[in-house]
């Protein structure tokens, strides 16, 4: 367990006054309050550090402790069985819904103070809001279907609707920490990451894909069998297709986020491949159509 | 709508120690919605957070409503340009295969 700086954390020296101390922590927090950054782990982070050292620096007695014996903990552990340490209210600290239970302070503050903060006077009557993140393939999101996902030492199923897309997050109501006073539960927040492990590209709700073709089927049409999504299609090929001609499939795309039954459409890419290793006789007629072209 | 998707402003208040004109200034300034049921006075739930992110900017950074509505709007800005470079990073993996 490493030692935490509070003074350093909150840029203050040790001979700082408690007025000084809670000017120093009031502009960080202003800075740092997660609802002002939101999305911003550091910034979530940063601001747990400044509670802590501002709850220890601003209650006299925790800071007379901290300052005694805060180089040296072990001898602070001691000294929390011998006295039975009574948590105080010292006020002045600041509260926020989303991620901070008990485990919002330091392994160093809770060896030293006993568990979390005590100067936290304003009941809150909605649990927590968890956020949570999975990965899953663009497979997965083809196709409407159920995950368990285990979230603390608790399995929720959910559903996972077709078509999300990659960074997409989903708000499960009620599933976050339990409401306090019979309020209601928090919600659970899920960011999903969605990596492509096809051999098509994802466009929202359109897919790419490019096809090779042969000259003599791009010369004199024919027909092709694509892969897609849903399963292969036999595909009518007009005669002279051109290299990079594409195509659309209507329908045959990525399925539309909770539209059911409605998706986007697949865009083929014609990719002309001519013949390599000619022998002498197609060589020969070759020449003889490009003697017919001239 | 039915009555549990409501939170009483009163006890939203009693709870959180803060004053009813404070609800009633972010509504009149269109930050929360009250409705009124019965006489009573109710949020809806889904708007619990907005309200909580408003009490600890109000009360606790001690930020003015004129402020509270200013970063209100900023912050629908973040969010919004954050769901924006999501779909841009999206649509640049389109066009960087192995990205």
């Amino acid at each position: 367990m490493e030692f935490i700086d509070y003074y350093k954390i909150l840029g203050v020296d040790k001979k700082s006054s408690e007025d000084e101390i809670k000017k120093a922590y009031r502009k960080l927090a202003r800075k740092l309050h997660p609802d002002l950054n939101p999305n911003d782990k550091e910034a979530h982070k940063k601001f747990q550090q400044i509670n802590e050292a501002n709850e220890v620096l601003s209650d006299p007695e925790k800071r007379k402790k901290y300052d005694q014996y805060g180089k040296d903990w072990m001898h602070a552990e001691q000294f929390e069985k011998q006295k039975q340490y009574q948590r105080s209210s010292p006020g002045g600290g600041y509260t926020y819904s989303e991620g901070f239970g008990e485990d919002s302070f330091s392994d160093f503050f809770a060896s030293m103070f006993g568990g979390s903060a005590g100067g936290r006077s304003k009941a809150r009557f909605r649990g927590e809001d968890y956020q949570a993140e999975l990965q899953l393939s663009l497979s997965d999101v083809y196709t409407t279907h159920k995950q368990t996902i285990t979230i603390g030492d608790k399995k929720i199923r959910i559903t996972i609707p077709a078509g999300l897309e990659n960074g997409q997050k989903i708000k499960l109501k009620g599933y976050g920490g339990q409401g306090v006073n019979g309020g209601p539960n928090g919600d659970l927040y899920i960011t999903f990451h969605i990596s492509n492990n096809t051999s098509f590209k994802r466009d929202g709700d359109n897919l790419h894909k490019t096809v090779e073709l042969d000259l003599y089927t791009a010369l004199l049409g024919g027909e092709v069998t694509i892969e897609t999504m849903s399963g292969k299609i036999k595909l009518k090929v007009p005669p002279e297709t051109q290299n990079n001609t594409i195509t659309r499939l209507k329908g045959k795309g990525f399925p539309v986020y909770k539209k059911e039954g409605v998706f986007g459409d697949l865009f083929i890419t014609y990719q002309v491949k001519l013949p390599t290793h000619l022998t002498e006789k197609e060589k020969e007629l070759f020449r003889e159509l490009a003697k017919l072209k001239s | 709508m039915t009555e549990d998707q409501f939170i009483s402003i009163e006890q939203f208040c009693l709870q959180n120690q803060v004053d009813h004109s404070f609800v009633h200034l972010l509504n009149e300034r269109g930050i929360m919605e009250i409705i009124v049921l019965e006489e009573h006075e109710f949020i809806p739930i889904a708007k619990l957070p907005l309200l909580e992110k408003c009490m600890h900017l109000h009360y606790e950074l001690e930020i003015n409503m004129e402020g509270i509505e200013a970063i209100q709007h900023l912050l629908q800005k973040v969010e919004d340009l954050q769901n924006e470079i999501i779909t841009l990073q999206n649509r640049l993996s389109f066009y960087e295969p192995g990205e």
